[in-house]
């Protein structure tokens, strides 16, 4: 960073890297070389030749630049960094085409068994947790990087601070998901749920999160800006958050440093609240404040209308992120848990949803004086329409959440279907209408490539889920009452089995939902490739700065 | 100065900002969590509660990486039904040596806390290499492969060690004999079967696979589901003794 016009330097970051990146190579050579079992050496190998290819590409990125780094400012306007965001962007489209798809093969192993062809690695148990980290972190996790790294610079106008630190945390976090991924395939697992990833890379996450966490609080401090815009704090919120969850939910000792297996600290009872603690706030946190980021600066930004209520937001904020650390006792209702956490986790899930609907009420009514922009922007429609879903789903949250609710609703599939109104209808339609706005703007096009696509999408996605979601309400009540329907002599009328099979043709129609919203995101990632191939350009001048409030 | 002005710190200084955060999730967790580890009553005391068998803690790791968990529960709760339909309801005391706990989220298939003894080795044999050649209407995956694998003996000494380090009471004698009782519980004419008796009393000696030679994963699978939910006699267990 010191260097002259005249000589050309490493900087300290590229030259620490380097080094770090040539010694872990060697470091995981040797460990794949001595590993205990088949995928920790797998996994060894793949961290070293990632290593090197890691301190080849920094070489060869320093050879390649010119002698000073890249200007904070061009003539006097922030130099925006675009290319981690542009990286981000294009993953998350295709980790949640990859997550589609792998949830519509497990969708279809319920319904026709054969499908899990009897062999390891192709068996539903692998695959569930390949389906939910794909969409949950793959593709969600992309999603929030990229349009967090770019809300943080527009709404502070400056440029993310770092050189290399932003590609790290973007190529760092896709190779976390890329060992999770194949680590479930072959077994490797911890078995605690949307937390399955073993120690090491549990260790790997870590890392790469506290640098995320680095270069957006650091890009914070120099803004340009008096005020911090508020989908910053929600951004913040979900960066420390996790970070907190994901260290209480993951202390576990290697059965060795050269094998894959490991056993959590925490046993029975203790291990289950630490879980569902940071399960629920996996939801609270990463699906729900990380995207209510979205939604503050994107459905304004969409809208060309001003946030509808500050001060709204501010309670929104500060209710929202007090109250959901308290729900997670509700996934645990009537088990061994001591009651009065159970009552703890009942209350306030019931309490969580005032801030819920405060927040949907400030989305929704940021369109106040542009609801006709609904009839004419599809994109404007999708966001619009994924707060509606997260009003819905976050009613029947707290809904379920009531003892007497949940225990004809849990273990049943009423929850996968509460999870997918909220995941597809409010983390999709949400990212699909973000990845829309962004893709234009990050590669400087005019418009996207096509609107009726962004239509066909928009339709089709959306009776997909309407299918997805009513056929797992109806197996669910289905299967709930069936389990405690008795004779008239007082006898269970149905055995376990015959419940199984009544669920077969819900299973087909969910599939079915699956499909659509599987052929939806195929439509839109041809539309976005389409946009960055042959879009307009945007004329240069219109690249000037609009803070979104 | 009204309170929306004072919400200014926290707009204007990114690093108040993360205080005011960390600060207001860590109450709810506080509040629920902690209390678990100090209060009695979060375990009563129950007999009979042992730790696993190296044959079984091998099972119950193949559980866990087969992602069985994602449709067996193992919580039976206190209702009329699932008491009628599975058993006693679990208490917290059966699963405290469980590093981690496998109660579940989803019943796709039915809870298995008190499988243990309900059917044959036979059974469990058949129906795990072909679930639906015992139940046709099943729409659990084969586990073919179980029987075909041996289990992995290089770390089985180690798997309790770990499990000791973070609190399950393995004697050294135990940790030690580990690779020897788990082929003696597999094999009931081994040399062992005494030896692995005493230092685990009621625990079953079969070869739950039928097949000669040494335990493979079928075993250990099945060793693990057999001994679920049966470590608590509810005959002789007293519900009162633990209310205060």
């Amino acid at each position: 960073m010191q260097q002259t016009q005249s000589t050309k330097w490493m900087t300290h970051g590229e030259a620490g890297l380097m080094l770090f990146f040539s010694m872990a190579a060697f470091v995981c050579a040797f460990a794949a070389a001595k590993a205990l079992d088949a995928p920790f050496a797998f996994h060894a190998s793949l961290a070293a030749v990632a290593s090197g290819v890691a301190s080849f590409a920094i070489m060869n990125r320093y050879l390649d630049r010119p002698a000073s780094l890249p200007p904070e400012e061009i003539n006097g306007k922030p130099n925006y960094n675009l290319g981690p965001i542009k990286f981000a962007s294009f993953m998350a489209m295709f980790w949640g085409i990859a997550g589609f798809a792998v949830g519509l093969l497990i969708a279809s192993q319920l319904a026709w068994p054969l499908l899990n062809l009897d062999l390891p690695w192709t068996s539903f148990g692998r695959l569930r947790p390949l389906h939910t980290s794909a969409v949950i972190f793959a593709f969600g996790g992309n999603v929030l990087i990229a349009t967090s790294f770019y809300v943080v610079q527009r709404t502070c106008r400056t440029r993310l601070v770092g050189d290399l630190a932003p590609w790290f945390v973007v190529l760092g976090y896709n190779f976390f998901i890329v060992i999770a991924g194949t680590g479930y395939l072959l077994g490797v697992t911890q078995s605690k749920e949307y937390a399955e990833p073993e120690w090491y890379a549990d260790l790997w996450l870590t890392i790469v999160w506290v640098v995320y966490l680095v270069v957006f609080v650091m890009t914070l401090v120099k803004r340009k800006e008096p005020h911090i815009f508020v989908a910053n704090w929600f951004y913040l919120a979900f960066i420390v958050t996790i970070a907190v969850l994901h260290l209480g939910n993951n202390p576990a000792l290697p059965v060795s440093l050269l094998g894959s297996k490991s056993y959590i600290a925490w046993a029975g009872v203790q291990d289950a609240m630490f879980q569902w603690w940071y399960g629920h706030n996996a939801v609270g946190f990463f699906l729900t404040a990380g995207f209510l980021a979205i939604m503050y600066y994107f459905i304004p930004k969409r809208a060309e209308r001003p946030v509808y209520s500050y001060r709204l937001s501010i309670i929104h904020f500060w209710s929202l992120i007090f109250l959901y650390i308290w729900a997670g006792p509700h996934h645990l209702h009537y088990t061994a848990l001591p009651d009065w956490t159970q009552t703890l986790g009942m209350t306030f899930s019931i309490m969580l949803w005032m801030p819920s609907w405060g927040g949907m009420i400030n989305g929704l009514m940021t369109l106040s004086g542009a609801w006709d922009k609904l009839r004419t922007d599809p994109v404007l429609r999708m966001l619009v329409v994924s707060v509606a879903f997260y009003g819905m789903s976050t009613f029947e949250g707290p809904l379920m959440s009531i003892k007497v609710v949940n225990s004809l609703s849990h273990y049943t599939d009423w929850t996968i279907g509460h999870v997918h109104s909220g995941a597809l209808g409010w983390v999709g339609f949400v990212s699909f209408g973000a990845l829309y706005c962004l893709v234009p703007w990050l590669w400087g096009r005019k418009e996207l490539y096509s609107l009726k696509l962004v239509n066909w999408h928009f339709w089709i996605s959306t009776i997909g889920i309407v299918l997805y979601i009513s056929a797992m309400w109806v197996s669910g009540i289905l299967q709930g009452l069936m389990w405690r329907a008795y004779t008239s002599l007082g006898f269970l009328e149905y055995s376990f089995i015959e419940t199984v099979e009544a669920m077969h043709p819900f299973y087909v129609i969910r599939a079915a939902g699956g499909a659509l919203f599987l052929i939806g995101a195929l439509i839109m990632a041809y539309n976005l490739w389409m946009t960055v191939r042959v879009g307009e350009a945007e004329v240069q001048s219109t690249v000037a700065l609009q803070p979104a409030e | 100065m009204s309170l929306w002005t004072r919400h200014q710190i926290f707009e204007k200084n990114s690093i108040i900002l993360i205080a005011g955060i960390l600060v207001v999730i860590a109450i709810g967790g506080l509040v629920e969590i902690t209390p678990l580890f100090y209060l009695k009553s979060t375990i009563e005391v129950v007999d009979g509660v042992r730790p696993y068998t190296p044959l079984e803690l091998a099972g119950r790791n193949i559980y866990v990486r087969e992602g069985c968990y994602l449709c067996h529960s193992q919580m039976v709760r206190p209702l009329r039904d699932e008491i009628e339909r599975y058993g006693h309801f679990s208490l917290a005391a059966e699963s405290m040596y469980d590093h981690p706990f496998q109660w579940g989220s989803k019943r796709t298939g039915p809870d298995l806390a008190r499988v243990g003894a309900k059917y044959s080795d036979e059974w469990h044999v058949t129906h795990l290499t072909n679930p639906r050649a015992i139940v046709p209407q099943s729409v659990m995956p084969g586990y073919p492969f179980l029987a075909q694998t041996e289990v992995d003996t290089a770390v089985v000494a180690d798997n309790l060690k770990a499990s000791r380090i973070v609190g399950v009471p393995y004697s050294d004698e135990q940790i030690k004999n580990a690779v020897a009782d788990l082929k003696a519980q597999a094999d009931p004419d081994n040399v062992g079967t005494d030896a692995f008796g005493k230092r685990y009393p009621k625990a079953v000696i079969r070869n739950f696979d039928s097949q000669a030679g040494a335990p493979t994963e079928m075993d250990a699978l099945v060793a693990y589901l057999q001994m679920l939910g049966t470590l608590v006699d509810f005959k002789l267990y007293n519900e009162k003794a633990n209310l205060r």
